[in-house]
């Protein structure tokens, strides 16, 4: 098992920290001492199969849910005390159920925007920007005025995401983003991403099952399993305990479905 | 005071009627679109019902029924509000159980009141031709407060009424923007309330907006279609009140309702007519 040490140079603080989680539904644990971080314009993926605590990681990660032990730390403060909470992008697993949405896609994307001027103001041309960048890096600015309704399931996922991009996050926190989304919108969703992280120095926790079409991009991999980290590094080091990402993408959930 | 109005709206009873209509007319699809987004379409239906029990408690007491029934419906749609963001009730059956302990509380306030259960009448079905120039003033001032409260706020309740989850974590204030909203809907159902009735309330907060989703491309539209649409079942529910005699509060709500249909009818041929693929 490789473990990264973690440490980060300078003031910046880690956008995403969690030291020694603990949390349980009643007696049920869901989550074992789980230490984690993203850095500053890290891509980092977390694996895991069904049940092995994910998504409840991710509500702790989020501040969502409380710890009920150990501490989570966004830019440095715990997250009900993070003021810039736009510093924060997050995609919602089967973001909204849209065939009832009324809304196009801009003002859907525009929504993202709204806390971070300050819910009773106007949007300023500012925000205006922010949108017009967020539509161009999922590749739908073309599409701002369309009902959202009448786009694919695709197309719905990179709508998502622009609106979590729009507030310009430093840490984008994405849940099963890619799950059942068309090849095409897995690539363009993939370009938006890489560019995000690389040009833009976003830090990127991207939470799923189907890496196959990141697995290249990875700067990390952490791997989840029955609520504890089983796996935190490159994912090359998965080779080393015998489990290959890259070529033989199978391998990977053929693993972790199997006999602890 | 009498208005030099074209008939219908030539009598001052009717111009009382219209403004109260107007601002009723304005305010209640206005919200009821964050409600019906939220699923939460029958919210002004369960504070109706509260409402109800404010006004019986108002009749019996000798406070003024429509400043009683906003306090109560304040204070219900605010609680059930806090249970269902505290994960303590799902929505529906918070609603139940207030929109029960509402209208009993009603009977039982209304049956001490005794003869005064005719005036009990005019909340439940509306009695908009009867309303004074002191409740038409107050009607539309709550409404003109609507209107302000929904002009500064809209953008973050459409965000919150998608989305709560992603909402919460981008930093808006979910808990202060949903129990606004609840205050909102209860400002809004006692204003209604001398102009459809309780009973019909949630109608005149639900049917224009669905008409709207199906004519509008953009949420923003669809606020605009659904205040039109609320505006123009009540215009045009009082005119024919008038010339056939008819009970207002319901005609106005049949006018919606028949508008509610054509949209329905007019998107399922244009879905079937020109089918959109993904």
């Amino acid at each position: 098992m490789q473990v990264s040490s973690g440490v980060t140079g300078g003031a910046r603080p880690d956008p995403l920290r969690m030291e020694a989680v603990g949390f349980a539904y009643g007696r049920h644990g869901v989550l074992d001492n789980v230490s984690l971080h993203v850095g500053p314009g890290e891509f980092v993926a977390l694996t895991g199969p069904n049940g092995s605590g994910k998504s409840t990681l991710l509500r702790v990660a989020l501040g969502l849910t409380p710890p009920e032990r150990g501490s989570v730390r966004l830019f440095g403060e715990p997250p009900d005390r993070l003021d810039e909470r736009w510093r924060v992008g997050y995609v919602p697993q089967r973001a909204v159920i849209v065939d009832q949405l009324p809304a196009t896609v801009e003002e859907v994307v525009a929504s993202g925007c709204v806390a971070r001027r300050g819910w009773a103001r106007r949007p300023s041309d500012k925000d205006q920007h922010r949108v017009d960048r967020a539509l161009a890096v999922v590749a739908l600015a073309d599409r701002r005025r369309t009902p959202i309704v009448e786009l694919s399931g695709g197309q719905q996922q990179r709508v998502f995401i622009a609106r979590a991009l729009a507030s310009d996050p430093e840490l984008l926190v994405l849940d099963e983003p890619i799950a059942g989304v068309d090849v095409e919108s897995q690539d363009r969703f993939r370009d938006a991403l890489v560019t995000r992280c690389r040009d833009d120095g976003v830090a990127v926790l991207l939470v799923s099952h189907e890496l196959g079409a990141v697995a290249d991009d990875l700067d990390r991999l952490i791997v989840l399993r029955g609520g504890t980290v089983v796996f935190d590094g490159p994912p090359a080091g998965l080779v080393d305990i015998g489990v290959s990402l890259g070529v033989h993408r199978h391998d990977l959930p053929v693993w972790l479905e199997g006999p602890g | 005071m009498t208005l030099p109005l074209p008939w219908p709206f030539d009598r001052e009873y009717m111009q009382l009627a219209l403004a109260s209509g107007v601002a009723v007319g304005a305010c209640a699809p206005l919200i009821g679109t964050f409600l019906v987004q939220k699923r939460l379409a029958l919210m002004g239906d369960g504070i109706g019902h509260m409402a109800f029990a404010g006004v019986a408690a108002g009749l019996v007491t000798g406070v003024s029924p429509l400043w009683m029934a906003l306090l109560v419906a304040v204070a219900g749609a605010v609680t059930i509000e806090w249970l269902r963001l505290r994960k303590r009730a799902s929505g529906d059956l918070a609603l139940a159980a207030f929109f029960y302990t509402g209208i009993a509380a009603g009977v039982v306030l209304t049956g001490l009141a005794g003869s005064l259960n005719s005036g009990v009448l005019t909340y439940l079905f509306g009695s908009v031709l009867t309303v004074s120039p002191e409740d038409a003033l107050s009607i539309c001032v709550l409404g003109v407060c609507i209107l302000a409260v929904v002009a500064v706020t809209w953008r973050a309740l459409f965000a919150v009424a998608m989305d709560e989850e992603a909402a919460r974590v981008a930093g808006l204030p979910v808990d202060a923007l949903s129990l606004g909203l609840a205050a909102l809907t209860a400002v809004t159902v006692v204003a209604a309330m001398r102009v459809v009735g309780v009973l019909l309330v949630a109608a005149l907060m639900v049917l224009p907006v669905g008409s709207a989703q199906r004519l509008a491309r953009s949420f923003r539209a669809t606020l605009r279609w659904a205040v039109a649409i609320g505006l123009g079942s009540v215009v045009v529910g009082l005119a024919v009140a008038r010339a056939a005699s008819l009970a207002p509060g319901g005609t106005i709500v049949l006018i919606a309702s028949a508008t509610f249909t054509v949209t329905a009818a007019l998107d399922v041929g244009r879905r079937v007519a020109a089918p959109h693929g993904h």
